[in-house]
């Protein structure tokens, strides 16, 4: 079976910025691919490549099946977008939201509004129906948005950068309906920058730097190469430090930094710690300080490629989303 | 280019096999239909924000009023005589005053990321442009209505015929339209509604002022006289001045036909390639 989505070699310049060089990656049926990467990587550009919006300058991109260059209304027959900003009017109410994009669909006035109510409810929006999107609350205004990109039932759902700003009760809001959607066998394109994020929704996930793809696999495989924790550990005596840097070493099985008199090893198991409080006990070090904390996307970046993921300078960033 | 054109598409992945394929393009009637939502938006913006109906009706009242009464016994001798040669420039200058909201609109549309959902959408790539011109258009025949009946309050007097005050509607309309693609592209690269209202007012508060519309060109410097006489605003404010109390109307129409073809020829081809590669 041929992939809902495959980019292969795109390529976009923006001037003396290259936002895409060469990004290949793919999104099986019904699954969620997870474009994980940091500001200015490129997951806009991508997504607005293959949402029709931009024309790549190389590389091919193919949304069922369709090229999104030579038949870019057969992909927007297939797709729905819901961007880094939300697109909704802020100026109509929920419902006004929604029944544009049906009636622009092509759907019947009465269809139109029952699609609008059915997704309202469906999104918890059914008491502001009647309110003027500008009033609602930016976790609203999202769910809006996700509803409007839903309207006409695509197959394949692009979501950049869907819980960009929200708090965390909105975010995990918002992930349950993502969740619900691959149930239905809708494919999904969700970029972010969030680790945790991309764990928890996707089926696969491919690392995007530079324009780049620079790693792919499992949230699983990743974890396990890049270490979804980190052990954090300060010996009370500083000249233990070495013998505390032996140990993360051998048991976790990659080099610990030490830094500022504090070992860090990623943890890809559970099992580390305890294993490394029981050796160090049993060599007699102590600790002032053990801390088990989630991996920042920087520490993924640099055990996945070897740098830092370095943060693109503002205009970088107003190009991509240009 | 890598880009391999002569490769043949596979089938949908996601289409049941029972469901023709998703036709290629728009056909003229959904391109109509889109359009007419569109449209249809734009009017209902306007239900959910009142400054705009305020600066749709009010602000053409006010400046009636002022003009006629305040200004318009020292300019025009008396304020009769005064509403009889302003109202056509009043119109004149609120009609384009009216297109910057095809500026502003767009801006909104582009900087809240609504344009690109409407990009996304199997819709014609034209329908969101038509669809806020249309829009435009029923501002600007709301706006006129209101100008004429304030007017006709106060004691302007329409002296020529129906005719000749639906072709008054049609000039102004195809002017504006016209004269929209200078918007369009002002919307486009401003990307924002503030920028638009301070770059917009900029350009159209000389281009109206600088005009007839207020005061006779007679009464004006030399220097001054010499852009007077050939800026498009006079020559529309001197063709719905004939076209509603008489005097010459075929030079200026014509005049001002020109002037909307220039702006259009210019600021047409500007304004579809600032939309195809800033967006």
């Amino acid at each position: 079976m041929p992939p809902a989505i495959e980019a292969d070699g795109l390529v976009k310049r923006f001037g003396a910025t290259t936002a895409l060089a060469g990004a290949s990656f793919s999104a099986t049926e019904g699954t969620v691919l997870g474009v994980l990467g940091p500001n200015g990587a490129g997951k806009t550009t991508a997504t607005r490549v293959l949402a029709t919006l931009l024309a790549p300058d190389e590389g091919r991109g193919l949304v069922g099946g369709f090229d999104v260059v030579t038949e870019p209304h057969r992909v927007r027959t297939l797709i729905g977008l819901t961007g880094q900003y939300a697109g909704v009017d802020e100026a109509l109410t929920g419902t006004e939201n929604l029944v544009l994009i049906a009636r622009l669909l092509g759907q019947r006035r009465a269809a139109a509004k029952m699609r609008a109510a059915e997704l309202l409810a469906q999104f918890g929006l059914t008491d502001a129906a009647g309110r003027a999107a500008r009033t609602y609350s930016g976790g609203m205004r999202r769910r809006l948005d996700l509803a409007a990109s839903l309207v006409g039932r695509p197959r394949i759902l692009f979501l950049d950068e869907p819980t960009t700003g929200l708090d965390p009760a909105s975010r995990n809001e918002l992930w349950d309906m993502v969740r619900g959607l691959t149930d239905d066998g809708v494919t999904v394109l969700l970029t972010t920058q969030y680790l945790e994020e991309a764990d928890q929704l996707a089926d696969d996930i491919v690392v995007i730097d530079r324009g780049t793809v620079v790693a792919r696999g499992t949230p699983l495989d990743l974890k396990s190469r890049a270490g979804a924790a980190v052990l954090q550990m300060r010996p009370t005596q500083p000249e233990q430090l070495e013998a505390v840097r032996a140990v993360a070493a051998e048991l976790a099985g990659a080099e610990p930094t030490v830094e500022q008199g504090t070992v860090s090893v990623p943890a890809a198991d559970d099992a580390l710690m305890p294993a490394v409080v029981r050796r160090l006990d049993d060599v007699g070090v102590s600790l002032a300080e053990l801390t088990l904390r989630r991996a920042t996307l920087d520490e993924v970046f640099l055990a996945l490629t070897g740098h830092r993921a370095i943060e693109a300078d503002p205009t970088d960033d107003l190009q991509e989303s240009a | 280019m890598t880009l391999d054109r002569t490769a043949p598409a596979r089938p949908a992945v996601t289409t049941d096999p029972g469901v023709p394929a998703p036709s290629r393009r728009v056909s003229p009637t959904q391109w109509a239909s889109q359009s007419l939502t569109m449209a249809w938006r734009s009017i209902v913006q306007i239900k959910h924000n009142p400054s705009e109906l305020l600066d749709l009706s009010i602000q053409p009242i006010m400046f009636v009023l002022l003009f006629t009464f305040v200004f318009g016994g020292a300019i025009g001798g008396s304020t009769d005589a005064y509403l009889q040669f302003s109202l056509g420039g009043l119109i004149a200058q609120n009609a384009l005053f009216l297109t910057i909201y095809t500026a502003t609109g767009l801006a909104t549309d582009l900087q809240k990321g609504t344009f690109d959902r409407f990009r996304s959408l199997p819709i014609a790539r034209s329908a969101p442009l038509s669809g806020r011109i249309l829009g435009d258009v029923l501002r600007q025949l709301w706006s006129l209505v209101v100008l004429l009946a304030v007017g006709v309050l106060l004691g302007f007097r329409i002296t020529t015929s129906p005719v000749a005050v639906l072709a008054a509607f049609g000039l102004l309309v195809a002017f504006t339209l016209a004269f929209s693609w200078t918007s369009v592209l002002l919307g486009v690269l401003a990307r924002d509604p503030e920028k638009v209202q301070i770059y917009g007012f900029t350009v159209l508060f000389p281009l109206t002022f600088a005009s007839n519309a207020f005061a006779p060109t007679e009464t004006m410097p030399g220097w001054l006289q010499a852009w007077v006489s050939i800026n498009p605003v006079t020559r529309m404010a001197d063709a719905l001045r004939g076209l509603l109390v008489g005097g010459p109307v075929a030079a200026n129409a014509i005049a001002t036909l020109l002037w909307g073809v220039a702006f259009a020829a210019v600021f047409g081809p500007l304004a579809v390639w600032a939309l195809r590669t800033r967006t």
